[in-house]
């Protein structure tokens, strides 16, 4: 395990917002290139960027569209860069394909979301959560990847750090699921000391060139890195693959890469279950939420307390992969999940899969633009606990 | 006695190709695997480190040239080719890193992308094969395809007229533009080899035939009928002014280098802005600068 630049990382306690933490997490754990292209309400995160890295040996590009940065970045990362790019709902909708190059070549990058109402053009400079199905399945063709969802400007600077850490250990596109208002919200950032900074570094190969495949499943099904420059001959494409790199298109061929791409992430699902919890031992009701409508949960819970409810919280930090042990345990204990969200009910569908019909599921669906009123999630919670 | 087997014909730009590779996918009279071997000696001819040598192709026929070369190979999205090089050379300056693709995947679906490189002047070379069809998906009209050409969505003939990609690179701001045929190999070698030793965003159009999806519908006879053609209708001017290079149906091709031009890469501008702002590499901790530990372990 290595550790952040010192030379790199604000060690300190700052006053910013979610989207300049984000940026400071990404140089803490070790992006000194991206690529971009500006979109409210995400862009703060380039601009601060930008404005860092020349110092530091980095380099940030404004390229001539989200196509172009979404696969410049992985350019950079396979010149040997860790890389990431950063969009707002309109953007992320161009980045797709790119999302999918990133898993199908197992690129390690993460993608930064400020997500802000839609469909289309939308609400730009207000909050929305309704990206959160495109981020799981948003790419054409099956893939598995992983998505954090930060709740505050603390967690977009420590989670962006996980984010790099992950894509990293998986060789995964990381999906980071900010939302507009964790984006621009103001509150204390502590970035500690780079020495308690954990920062994986790439899984670059420990043979030579005459006896690497680039993409032979390695420890934990994934494979060894060689970058452009460094006399591997990589063969890196799109097109479904043999363990060489080289294109092979066939039934058996795609039988072998894709249900790996998918296992090497199922296998890791108790540590990829991220998630606070308080009180769901005795609960009768359990608020399950992740990003900002999380906050608003908290103050939801706290008044249906007061009433002499049992209610319990459980956050998702990281929402894909679910947490689906995790559900399919708590469910049969209680009598209700209720889950608001900034959407019409989208993580809510995969939380009454994985509940299985063992108590009641009671999404509390928004259009965003604003967070819940906590009233409304109280009158769910009330509903449950009948 | 020796027989056909002991026989080993070492062609001279295989130490370039990725053997196992071959055959190619290409169909008979196709011009792509004309340019490859151009480009194969123009690399071999240079001094020019290969391990320290990147191409990159987008999707389509000749999207399909990065896996054939022996060197770092990456075979992108359609018509991406150019910003997933704009990466490479950002990340990892020392690179040579050479765009090799198709007119459909470069000028098309990838023309914003070819006219920002050439306006950013990334230090990248671009090679467009145009065969003026998007032939890996059956004939389809592109914006190459000669006005009035047949193909699977202009049954009647196509009702637009043809982009002319060296005036388009030229006023983006390329600082090498060039044009040949697959007739012309000898050329072609000698001015990729030139470019692969200049800086800054380089462009070379080829035009090649495309017997089996563009020629048999438009009545213009197999790869070599195309070869007499070229020979026949193409005209060398050196320097001549872009926009008087447009290719017309039947009309003459205009070849040669039209542009060859110094100006500042984006890199080179770059740190030249921003001076004292920048920092090649970032100071090293000190934890790290213990006698024999190097930075990566």
């Amino acid at each position: 395990m290595m550790h952040a630049d010192p030379n790199c990382v604000l060690t300190g306690t700052h006053f910013m917002n979610g989207d300049a933490a984000c940026c400071e997490g990404a140089i803490a754990a070790g992006a000194r290139f991206a690529a971009g292209y500006p979109i409210t309400p995400s862009t703060e995160v380039v601009e601060r960027f930008a404005a860092r890295v020349p110092k530091i040996g980095g380099i940030f590009i404004q390229m001539e569209d989200e196509l172009a940065a979404s696969i410049t970045l992985q350019g950079m990362v396979w010149a040997g860069a860790k890389s990431f790019t950063v969009t707002s709902g309109p953007g992320y909708s161009l980045m797709m394909e790119h999302i999918g190059f990133a898993a199908m070549t197992e690129t390690p990058c993460v993608f930064v979301n400020v997500q802000r109402g839609g469909p289309s053009t939308g609400l730009p400079t207000l909050p929305a959560q309704g990206d959160m199905m495109q981020a799981r399945f948003g790419s054409h063709g099956d893939y598995s990847t992983i998505s954090l969802v930060p709740n505050s400007p603390q967690e977009c600077f420590s989670l962006t750090v996980k984010a790099f850490n992950l894509a990293e250990k998986f060789r995964v596109p990381v999906m980071f699921m900010m939302d507009e208002c964790v984006g621009h919200m103001t509150e204390k950032v502590v970035i500690p000391d780079a020495k308690e900074i954990e920062v994986t570094p790439r899984r670059h190969a420990s043979k030579p060139p005459s006896e690497f495949l680039l993409f032979e499943p390695g420890e934990e099904l994934v494979p060894e890195m060689a970058h452009a420059g460094e006399g591997y001959k990589v063969y890196v494409t799109g097109l479904t693959h043999d363990k060489r790199g080289y294109p092979l298109m066939n039934p058996a061929s795609q039988k072998e890469l894709i249900p790996r791409l998918f296992e090497k992430i199922s296998r890791a699902a108790d540590e990829l279950t991220i998630v606070e919890s308080e009180g769901l031992e005795d609960a009768d009701v359990v608020v399950v939420s992740y990003g900002i409508t999380s906050r608003v949960a908290q103050r939801a819970i706290e008044m249906a307390r007061a009433k002499g409810l049992k209610v319990g919280k459980l956050r998702l930090i990281c929402v894909w992969p679910f947490p689906e042990k995790l559900i399919r345990e708590l469910a049969p204990k209680v009598k209700a999940l209720v889950m608001p969200e900034l959407n019409m009910g989208q993580v809510v569908i995969e939380l009454e899969r994985c509940a299985g019909g063992q108590c009641k599921v009671i999404s509390v669906p928004h259009p965003g633009g604003t967070v819940h009123k906590p009233a409304d999630i109280l009158a769910a919670i009330e509903r449950g606990a009948q | 006695m020796s027989t056909t087997a002991d026989l080993h014909i070492h062609n001279p730009v295989e130490d370039v190709l990725r053997k196992e590779r071959i055959p190619t996918i290409w169909c008979p009279g196709c011009g792509i695997g004309t340019t490859v071997n151009s480009f194969a000696a123009a690399l071999l001819g240079q001094d020019i480190d290969l391990k320290k040598t990147a191409i990159v192709s987008g999707i389509g026929c000749s999207g399909r040239v990065s896996g054939y070369m022996a060197l770092d190979s990456f075979h992108t999205t359609h018509g991406r080719a150019i910003p997933f090089a704009t990466g490479l050379k950002l990340a990892n300056p020392e690179l040579n890193v050479i765009v090799y693709s198709g007119d459909g995947d470069l000028t098309s679906i990838g023309g914003n992308h070819l006219i920002h490189a050439a306006r950013r002047n990334m230090d990248i070379m671009v090679v467009c094969v145009n065969n003026m069809i998007y032939a890996m998906t059956g004939g389809q009209a592109a914006a190459t395809t000669p006005g009035n050409s047949i193909t699977t969505t202009s049954p009647f003939g196509s009702f637009e007229p043809e982009i002319c990609l060296p005036q388009l690179v030229d006023a983006a701001g390329a600082v090498f533009v060039a044009r040949w045929t697959a007739y012309h190999v000898k050329q072609l070698e000698r001015t990729m080899a030139k470019a692969l030793k200049k800086k800054g965003f380089r462009f070379i159009e080829v035009l090649t035939p495309c017997p089996t999806l563009y020629q048999r519908r438009n009545n213009m006879g197999d790869g070599l009928a195309a070869m007499v053609d070229y020979k026949n209708r193409s005209k060398i001017r050196n320097g001549a002014p872009t926009y008087e290079v447009a290719l017309e149906p039947g009309g003459e091709i205009v070849v040669g280098e039209f542009v060859d031009r110094e100006r500042e890469d984006y890199l080179t501008r770059m740190r030249r802005q921003l001076g004292t702002n920048y920092s090649e590499l970032p100071p090293q901790p000190e934890e790290e600068e213990q006698e024999g530990c190097c930075s990566s372990c």
